[in-house]
């Protein structure tokens, strides 16, 4: 019951995935459309307790010891509490509500705290990339060169500045993305639509069962 | 100069600011903005799947539904609620059946879907036809492409040893995974520094008004 039903769950709803897709009639049909459309969405809105369950463990633990740093999981915690404030809050009736619409609103916080926060969360990763790739692209063998050559072409194809230092750069990265990186994406994506293949088809069968606790 | 006097602005200045101090070093006004971004992302999801999918999805067919065939919902809605088990030491097995289920079904999902678009339409896409060696031009171009794939795919081939033509071809396999790599990598640092000239617009137009 816990360890062979959840197997057989996994090999029905597998196959008859898989078989649905093979078969063009309205029955099979609607089975996919309520599968995917409804019922794993609709499961998959349950596993977000997961994700919600492991943070607040993890920031209560760190509060309740009060670990280096306890103070910052506070401020996860406010965060999380303004962002719920801001979505849910204005629904409450009277004065309460209407103060959250005025003061807390959802898309004030998107924009002027969520939006700006992300960005140059990750507009800080140029300056890492940048010292990164001074380190790692030293033109030491030829395949390093090679990194290093078509990513300095790639980029000064892209800007104004590389075709006013020569009118055919860009066109010549247009070649290099269409030809050869397309060649080399082309040969993974077929490596890994190969693994892929295999990785589901040793599920299906219950050769790998690790995603159902490590075993 | 005109500072803007929008307290939002001065809000989304001071953590822009916060963040690009990690620069110099870890400190706590980084903290203090990262801790406060990792909060304010998982509100927003939950109040962003609270309105695109649990009310459209769950609650308006069974509440203002017509259709008796809403009540078929409560199936998937039994399924999820097994996750739960893991709040208990005693009933935490209980997940195994959601997870079996969507696992097990992604995964028969993904087969021919993988295979019609990793496999069968890269294989076409590549194949030398007629049109693609048109001019002498598209025809070198599509004989590097087919020569690129090849020996892209012969570099990941682990069952034997890389020795002979295999190892020729997988040699010439990396040459292909370098050049794309590197463009790669030159779109990456581009994508990152137009966000960084964002940024550097929002705090010299938006917040100082430096600059028009």
């Amino acid at each position: 019951m816990r360890r062979t039903f959840p197997l057989v769950i996994a090999f029905t709803m597998g196959l008859l995935m898989m078989i649905q897709y093979f078969i063009p009639h309205p029955i099979s049909q609607k089975f996919y459309k309520i599968m995917v459309q409804q019922w794993l969405i609709i499961i998959s809105i349950f596993f977000y307790v997961f994700a919600w369950r492991s943070f607040g463990l993890y920031h209560i633990n760190k509060i309740k010891r009060r670990k280096e740093g306890w103070w910052a999981s506070v401020v996860a915690f406010v965060g999380v509490f303004f962002m719920l404030l801001a979505g849910f809050g204005d629904r409450i009736p009277g004065g309460i509500g209407h103060f959250i619409y005025k003061y807390f609103n959802f898309d004030d916080l998107y924009n002027y705290m969520f939006a700006p926060l992300q960005a140059t969360m990750f507009s800080l990763l140029a300056f890492f990339i940048a010292s990164a790739a001074f380190r790692a692209f030293k033109a030491r063998t030829m395949e390093a060169t090679l990194l290093l050559v078509t990513a300095t072409i790639v980029m000064l194809g892209r800007v104004p500045l590389g075709a006013s230092m020569w009118k055919g750069l860009p066109k010549v990265v247009e070649w290099i993305l269409m030809y050869p990186n397309m060649a080399a994406q082309r040969g993974i994506m077929i490596g890994v639509g190969l693994g892929m293949i295999a990785t589901s088809m040793k599920i299906i069968l219950g050769i790998e069962r690790s995603y159902l606790g490590g075993e | 100069m005109h500072i803007s006097t929008n307290p939002w602005v001065w809000i989304a200045a001071i953590l822009t600011l916060a963040i690009y101090s990690f620069l110099y070093k870890d400190n706590p006004f980084y903290k203090f903005a990262e801790h406060l971004f990792m909060g304010l992302s998982i509100g927003y999801g939950a109040v962003v799947l609270w309105y695109n999918s649990i009310i459209p999805r769950l609650w308006n067919p069974l509440a203002h539904g017509t259709s008796p065939s809403r009540f078929y919902l409560l199936i998937p809605i039994a399924i999820g609620l097994l996750s739960f088990g893991i709040f208990s030491k005693k009933y935490s097995w209980l997940i195994k059946y959601p997870l079996a289920f969507s696992v097990g079904a992604y995964a028969g999902f993904s087969i021919p879907v993988t295979f019609e678009a990793s496999i069968f339409e890269q294989i076409s896409g590549t194949i030398l036809t007629k049109q693609m060696m048109a001019t002498p031009w598209l025809a070198i171009s599509n004989l590097i492409m087919f020569v690129g794939v090849i020996t892209t795919i012969t570099y990941f081939y682990f069952s034997k040893h890389h020795k002979g033509l295999l190892g020729k071809s997988a040699r010439t396999g990396i040459v292909f995974l370098m050049l794309a790599f590197g463009a790669s990598f030159g779109y990456t640092v581009m994508a990152r520094i137009s966000l960084l000239i964002g940024r550097m617009q929002f705090l010299l137009h938006d917040w100082l008004g430096i600059i028009k």
